[in-house]
């Protein structure tokens, strides 16, 4: 029943955003987030547009696998969409029904916020699509470095961030087993009314919620019991390689921020 | 009640890279009343099998019949409630579905939800708390409170509250010790014996299948490879043993006995009584030549 869902999933295909180092995946994940504020036009907009497209091509995961799995972040965007469409009053009217009126300045403003998320949200998703948790993880620990000497706990950060991306696709598996053994049990999830269908949740939540603390105590005794003491002086098996195509890409994305701040009114 | 599957295929995430076969071409009939044991190895689609017994999947191709309703993959259907209520399943580790604040409102739930009243419900929890072998007081106490062991059987205990026609176990004794299982199984089989159920249990225990089941199917990579009775399955250990099955080790003692005394027993004994009884034949038999 959940097994549509793709955050946090990682897919194994080969391809160039497969081989790129974590730490640019990182930043130009992190910068996307910034410059996507940079766009204000139609032009922009459309130069964001054409670089995530590229991006999602060269991640080799099939568009439509990708967009079955955003389902859900439809309705999202379908109604920041909607609340724009009302509450912006901007600009000539474009039609009126009733009390109902729409403005340009709404109708544009919410397809371009709306636009912002879908593309904000697809290019987090490449992230997590390409890159396994423990790579994001390990990139993640060494672009905080220098955060250490502020006595920032990066290791735990890291650390944590890992566990709960590792374990989301365990949760949906046992929100799935966890279900069926509920609707064996005569529970309904699809239908009935809003009220029969908070009341079904409980069955599922409480079960996920024990299993969960249950889980996590067992995964700290095996950590303490294979030596686990924290970040401090411990060793790294994997490596991380930066390579010429990192190096290319975050060209790339610097390009796409100039066309941007040219572009932009 | 009677099931039927009739070339029930089923695919696991249809249009995404992960897309794969998980049943082919699957044809079982399941009469009421009898006693099926699926067994295989692990991904060999005995689990899928099973979520197809109450419409929890449904085929991806073919049609799985229970009762009079018809379950294939075209139309939504609404009265799936009436084939959970007649077929109850018990998941592998069942005691992960409870929730509620006391054994007794756990055992209720499954009841409640098809519409029983509550206090037939709470005599009906009464009644499978004591058939799952555990005390009434148990009733009042937080199923969190519990041993790993009191879990399990509270939650078939809620499963059996529903008196369903049809029950389905996935190895409902994983985990438990060697008492605990005889215990269970037996109880099941008790059941299945008094409330002329159909039982259909999937299990990795040649023993169980051999010692319970009327019908036995053999699954391999989401094909049925071999139905029967335990006997006849049994006979041809080879083919089992090539899939990296076992045979009971009733069977596997009367082979090696066959083959280190040159003598053929008269059938394949897969009982600890059958097979004693063969041997005491034998020894008269050798008696009188001697």
């Amino acid at each position: 029943m959940m097994e549509k869902m793709i955050i946090g999933r990682y897919i194994p295909v080969e391809s160039p955003l497969h081989r790129m180092d974590p730490r640019a995946k990182l930043m130009i994940v992190f910068l996307f987030v910034c410059i996507v504020f940079l766009a204000n036009n139609a032009i922009t907009y459309g130069i964001l547009a054409v670089y995530t497209f590229l991006m999602v091509f060269a991640s080799k995961v099939p568009f439509r696998y990708i967009m079955g799995g955003l389902k859900i972040v439809f309705w999202l965007i379908l109604f920041t969409m909607i609340l724009h469409l009302f509450l912006t009053k901007e600009g000539d009217i474009l039609f009126q029904w009733g009390w109902f009126t729409v403005y340009e300045g709404g109708l544009r403003q919410g397809i371009f916020i709306s636009m912002r998320f879908f593309l904000l949200i697809l290019m987090t998703s490449l992230l997590t699509l390409t890159t396994t948790p423990i790579e994001i993880t390990d990139g993640l620990e060494e672009l905080l470095g220098p955060l250490k000497k502020f006595k920032f706990p990066v290791h735990e950060l890291a650390l944590m961030m890992s566990i709960s991306l590792r374990f989301i696709p365990t949760l949906m598996d046992e929100t799935d087993k966890i279900m069926k053994a509920q609707t064996a049990r005569g529970v309904d999830f699809s239908g009935g009314t809003i009220k029969e269908r908070i009341n079904s949740i409980i069955p599922l939540l409480i079960p996920l919620f024990i299993s969960s603390f249950k889980r996590a105590e067992e995964l700290a005794v095996a950590m303490e019991a294979r030596g686990y003491r924290g970040g401090e002086g411990r060793t790294k098996y994997r490596l991380l390689q930066w390579s010429l195509l990192d190096t290319g890409m975050l060209i790339l994305l610097a390009l796409v921020t100039l066309l941007l701040a040219v572009f932009r009114m | 009640m009677d099931i039927s599957l009739q070339q029930v295929e089923y695919r696991y995430q249809v249009n995404s890279p992960f897309e794969h076969l998980a049943l082919e071409d699957v044809s079982i009939d399941i009469p009421s009343g009898t006693y099926l044991a699926i067994i295989g190895h692990t991904g060999s689609g005995k689990s899928t099998i099973l979520q197809h017994l109450n419409a929890i999947l449904k085929p991806t191709k073919g049609k799985v019949i229970i009762g009079d309703q018809e379950v294939t993959n075209a139309k939504k259907q609404k009265n799936l409630k009436s084939i959970r209520k007649k077929v109850g399943i018990v998941f592998q580790f069942p005691e992960h579905q409870l929730f509620e604040e006391t054994v007794e409102k756990d055992i209720c739930f499954g009841p409640m939800n098809f519409g029983v009243s509550e206090s037939e419900a709470k005599r009906r929890a009464r009644e499978a708390i004591l058939q799952v072998g555990l005390s009434e007081e148990i009733l009042a106490k937080s199923p969190f409170d519990l041993s790993g062991g009191q879990m399990r059987r509270v939650a078939i205990a809620g499963v059996l509250a529903m008196e369903p026609d049809v029950i389905v176990l996935d190895e409902p004794t994983a985990g438990l010790d060697p008492r605990g299982r005889k215990e269970i199984m037996d109880m099941f089989y008790r059941l299945h014996k008094d409330r002329n159920l159909s039982t259909i249990l999937v299990t990795h225990s040649m023993e169980d299948a051999a010692l319970y089941a009327d019908q036995i199917v053999v699954m391999h990579q989401g094909k049925v490879f071999k139905k029967g009775s335990p006997r006849e399955i049994f006979q041809s250990p080879v083919g089992l043993m090539e899939l990296g099955l076992d045979v009971p080790e009733v069977v596997r003692f009367q082979n090696k006995l066959e083959d280190t005394f040159h003598v053929k027993f008269s059938k394949t004994c897969v009982t600890l009584e059958e097979l004693t009884e063969e041997i005491h034949r034998l020894f008269k038999k050798v008696g009188e030549l001697t």
